[in-house]
């Protein structure tokens, strides 16, 4: 079976330890998190944990059963790429004067449909949604000027398809 | 007015008395001493039993816990005290027992400061219990020990942990108690769907070599009397997991052995000739299966299951039936056909046969000079009739214990199955044997895993719980030379024991004690122990080098066992 990057979305009660029950699951394994990212969901006090992986979807389906498993968790699902709208958030700290000296910056900005967040006097910052392969092609573009500081947040991803959680719950209560 | 409160620490005992819990097993130190406190004034309604290690403690309440289908109950101080328990703890989540530890924590101002006997014991317990909680207030106490229980006992079971800070212990609450039977997040019974119970009823009357695997779940699910109606009405061929051994007597005829690594040659080899595999409440685990490759290909495999997780885990399902195994055999056996499956049961009776000539006649009457542990294990089964809890630790005795001993009724076969806890069976025969005082509890034991947790001859001395113990003294660790011997030519790196003499620590606790060295004294020797009204130790020097077999070497399929 061949690797894949898998999007597992685990709607939870909101508790202390329970990532670090969740991630157990994959230490136990050896399986590596390419991304988390945990969040509210849509429903009050209920938590969202976004999980991507690589791995084969044997694994997968053994993990979200682990999860589920788990007593605080209510319901755990995994999608490929291709069943859900995701992205990541980029932010690049780079120098204020680069702003002004080097007229490229704004024109890499204006195609790369990023925003400035901040400009301070000595430095600005961009910010960047989109999908890995946008954030990465960003930073080759700036990367020549100099960046100061860079990071990316963890996939965030929705499902095209319905999460069924509210009636879930509603036949749990 | 009338101040109604009490301290967390007495609000633990009273949960623990809302529970129905009348026996808890510990030891005491900083960190839990205000429990300890509450347990010296309530020492009337609630027994401590003080056990020696805090392991003894978790091995203890998981005798009881097998003994009884009820929760056991641990507790400890932090630290040390904590982290001597997860070695139990691992052992129940892997054995799905139903198990409430209790943990002293350091203050809450204190947590995180590398306080004395500070540790971080949620952190080390998460990965090896079904849920853990650190009660930092007071007032979390009834919800929360309430949530344990539920958790420990309800769909398929396994331990708790529950932390307590200290202050939490101290301050006082207003107290009252409510059962937990729900927790919107977790669901322990799925909903039998009927449709499965009917796809799986047809293709059970369809089979012309149907056979039933029975595990655990069958006694965790309380469905002991419907597995015995289903094979009875069926006339499948039932084998079981070594945790599942009881669950169906075993002189029963259908009953057909055991699975697994060292289990029976029929039911392993003719898994890969069934046509239907129907198991009940087990988990394929490796040791049953062999080589997952080559494991039942041919068959159309039905699973009864309580947690979602196993199905297609290690075993692809053509029908999975979801359900408390109880609740869905219920609705199966109506729908089954009354058949005989003579010729199939014939095929069984051969392999049996070529088993008998092969290895059991050795076994239990061997030509040898040296006495067996099969031997041992039918001396046993001889004077306990089938009465007996076994309590079995983990090694060649255990596999000779299960493989040889005959019970008439369920929860009569306790041992570490999935983790295999050398250590185990000294505490948990403790634990059985309080659990279920009128019956007989007999601890097999090797030389090397009695060392492991030798200390609770003090408990047992101190407690007069009349448990006997037979220790299989072969000096050796005799599952491991095994090994040796055949995989890594005979080069027994550090497996050989230079034992003391077990008899006089025996009686250091003043435990009537006694050696057999001779085949001709075991029946007398095992007499004296049956009829003993205490505790009682024996010493059996068996063969040195003697094999466990059949065997089903690591990587190969279940019908590639080897008879020697």
């Amino acid at each position: 079976m061949e690797n894949k990057t898998f999007t597992i979305s685990v709607y939870s009660e909101n508790n202390v330890g329970l990532l670090n029950r969740i991630s157990g699951i994959f230490l136990k394994r050896h399986i590596n998190i390419l991304s988390l990212n945990v969040s509210e969901s849509e429903i009050e006090s209920v938590s969202r944990f976004i999980i991507v992986v690589n791995t084969t979807e044997k694994w997968v389906q053994n993990i979200v059963g682990q999860i589920e498993k788990q007593i605080e968790v209510i319901k755990a699902f995994y999608h490929v790429d291709e069943e859900t709208i995701f992205l990541e958030n980029a932010l690049f700290k780079i120098e204020s004067s680069l702003l002004f000296d080097e007229k490229q910056i704004q024109n890499i900005i204006k195609e790369s449909h990023s925003e400035i967040v901040t400009v301070a006097r000595d430095f600005f910052v961009i910010s960047k949604s989109g999908q890995r392969a946008e954030i990465e092609s960003l930073y080759g573009k700036l990367k020549p000027f100099g960046i100061m500081q860079f990071v990316r947040s963890g996939r965030i991803s929705v499902s095209k398809e319905r999460m069924q959680i509210s009636t879930l719950l509603e036949t749990l209560q | 007015m009338k101040n109604n409160k009490i301290s967390g620490a007495e609000a633990v005992i009273r949960c623990l008395l809302e529970e129905g819990v009348n026996l808890v097993y510990g030891y005491p130190g900083g960190a839990i001493m205000p429990v300890y406190d509450e347990l010296y004034k309530f020492k009337d309604q609630l027994h401590h039993v003080l056990v020696r290690h805090e392991q003894g403690a978790t091995h203890a309440a998981q005798g009881f816990a097998r003994a009884t289908g009820k929760v056991g109950v641990a507790i400890a101080t932090s630290g040390p005290g904590a982290t001597n328990l997860v070695t139990g703890i691992a052992d129940a989540q892997i054995d799905s027992t139903p198990m409430v530890c209790i943990t002293g924590q350091v203050g809450k101002h204190l947590l995180g400061s590398d306080a004395f006997q500070e540790t971080d014991i949620i952190g080390i317990s998460t990965p090896v219990t079904k849920w853990n909680y650190q009660i930092t207030e007071a007032s979390e106490i009834p919800e929360i020990m309430a949530k344990a229980f539920f958790i420990a006992k309800s769909g398929r079971p396994g331990p708790v942990l529950i932390d307590i800070t200290k202050n939490a212990q101290f301050d006082e609450i207003e107290f009252s108690y409510k059962k937990c039977t729900s927790i919107r997040s977790y669901n322990p019974k799925p909903t039998l769907n009927l449709e499965k119970v009917k796809e799986a009823a047809a293709l059970i009357n369809s089979a012309k070599k149907p056979f039933i695997l029975f595990g655990q779940g069958v006694i965790l699910g309380q469905g002991e009397a419907e597995l015995k109606a289903l094979v009875e009405k069926s006339g499948i061929p039932a084998a079981w997991t070594i945790l599942g051994l009881s669950a169906l007597p075993t002189d029963h005829p259908l009953n057909v052995g055991m699975l697994g690594m060292h289990g029976n040659y029929g039911p392993n080899v003719l898994t890969n000739e069934c046509d239907v595999l129907i198991a009940l409440g087990m988990r394929f685990d490796d040791r049953v299966t062999g080589n997952l490759a080559s494991y039942a290909k041919q068959a159309k495999v039905i699973h009864f299951e309580i947690d979602p997780a196993e199905i297609d885990k290690n075993v692809k399902t053509t029908v999975a039936v979801l359900a408390d195994v109880k609740e869905s055999l219920s609705a199966l056996i109506p729908l089954i056909e009354s058949k005989t499956h003579e010729s199939w049961h014939n095929e069984f009776k051969e392999k049996y046969e070529i088993e008998l000539q092969a290895v059991i006649n050795d076994e239990l009457k061997p030509k040898k000079e040296g006495i067996s542990m099969g031997e041992t294990i039918e001396m046993i089964n001889k004077h306990s009739k089938g009465d007996a809890i076994m309590v079995s630790d983990v090694g060649q005795h255990q596999m000779f214990a299960c493989r040889y001993a005959k019970f008439n009724s369920t929860k009569s076969n306790v041992t570490s199955g999935g983790l295999g806890t050398m250590g185990f069976a000294l505490p948990a025969a403790i634990g059985a044997k309080m659990g279920m005082p009128d019956r007989e509890v007999v601890a097999i034991i090797g030389d090397g895993g009695f060392q492991m947790t030798i200390q609770e001859l003090g408990t047992i001395f101190q407690t007069k719980v009349p448990v006997k113990i037979v220790v299989l003294n072969n000096e050796f660790l005799g599952m491991v030379r095994q090994w040796q011997q055949l995989f890594f030519d005979k080069r027994y790196a550090s497996t050989e024991m230079i034992n003391p003499n077990f008899i006089a620590i025996a009686e250091g606790y003043y435990i009537k004690a006694k050696k057999v060295t001779k085949r001709e004294d075991l029946d007398a020797a095992v007499a004296e122990m049956m009829a003993s009204k205490e505790s009682y130790f024996l010493e059996v020097m068996v063969e040195k080098e003697n094999n466990v077999f059949p065997m089903i070497p690591t990587g190969a399929s279940v019908s590639d066992i080897r008879l020697s």
